[in-house]
């Protein structure tokens, strides 16, 4: 996954989570230590999709506009990355058996890849957070004990 | 029959209990409108298997409410073991939701249940295989938790023509 994707689901995450706050690139920069310049990119084109929205001024920043349970990771990541599986061998007409058998695993995998993006949302990804949050509560309190 | 599915679970009306012979019809009519394909001897095997034998390892439930003429939805699972190696666990091979009463938690309550008689039947893991292009099914099960696990499913044509699909 290529760092724009991984910006932009972070910056998801991080507006669904506080959907009643206004955060600032600067912000979510600095808890997942990128750059707020990249961060703005990522979010003017998040903006284009309609999941969040910029507010500028003082108290300003962005918001989550979009629909956590419809977004997957699969829908972030097309915005940034070519998710295509077509075929990617070069004169296919001319492939070897060799060829054609890597390409057939490379295509396995990447189907792989790609259906289990299409079947992550935010909100799935933001209950397995929660879930974490409470696994490494019970971790620490269990140490402390 | 054990103390939570008898019981049944009461949330938004919702009633969570053991399949009966009563809801077979329905259990019928409600696969054959989500798959678009009747399977009645299928059905009737599953509930003879699966609710009337072996129930403290077999859970086959449905969801009901009171005033629906039918069943909400289903779920359907056991506990399986030795499988390569498995150590015995929960095995969902079937859940499914009314498509008219989807979207009010009917699926992730089926869900919940089961893993209770998984939990009281001593499993600490459930498991299930899912058809990769069913983004139904997938996001489902994603979003009450679960994750790709250590086995991967495999398969082969036994037709040795159908064994090049890439070039077809």
């Amino acid at each position: 996954m290529q760092k724009s994707s991984r910006l932009a689901i972070y910056a998801l995450i991080e507006l669904a989570s506080n959907p009643d706050r206004q955060i600032s690139a600067a912000e979510i920069g600095t808890k997942y230590r990128v750059s707020s310049h990249h961060l703005a990119k990522v979010l003017l084109t998040l903006g284009r999709e309609g999941w969040v929205q910029s507010i500028r001024g003082v108290g300003g920043g962005y918001s989550f506009t979009g629909n956590a349970k419809r977004i997957t990771l699969f829908d972030i990541i097309s915005l940034f990355e070519n998710t295509s599986t077509a075929c990617k061998l070069d004169r296919p007409e001319n492939a070897t058996d060799e060829e054609w058998v890597l390409f057939d695993v490379s295509k396995e995998i990447n189907e792989i890849s790609m259906s289990t993006y299409s079947s992550i949302s935010i909100a799935t990804l933001l209950k397995q957070v929660e879930r974490r949050q409470v696994s490494v509560k019970k971790v620490v309190e269990t140490v402390k004990n | 029959m054990t103390e939570t599915a008898d019981s049944g679970m009461q949330s938004a009306g919702i009633r969570i209990r053991r399949a009966t012979a009563e809801h077979l019809p329905h259990v019928i009519d409600l696969d054959a409108r989500v798959t678009e394909e009747e399977k009645p001897e299928f059905w009737q095997d599953i509930f003879d298997r699966y609710a009337t034998r072996r129930v403290d390892q077999r859970f086959f439930l449905v969801a009901e409410k009171e005033g629906f003429d039918g069943i909400l939805g289903l779920i359907a699972g056991e506990v399986r073991g030795w499988e390569f190696g498995s150590q015995p666990c929960g095995w969902i091979f079937a859940v499914s939701v009314d498509p008219n009463e989807r979207q009010q938690g009917i699926g992730g309550t089926l869900f919940s249940e089961i893993c209770k008689e998984f939990q009281q039947a001593g499993m600490s893991t459930v498991r299930t295989m899912v058809r990769r292009s069913s983004p139904l099914h997938m996001s489902f099960f994603r979003s009450e938790g679960m994750m790709a696990g250590p086995y991967t499913q495999l398969e082969m044509h036994l037709d040795e023509g159908d064994s090049v699909p890439s070039r077809i």
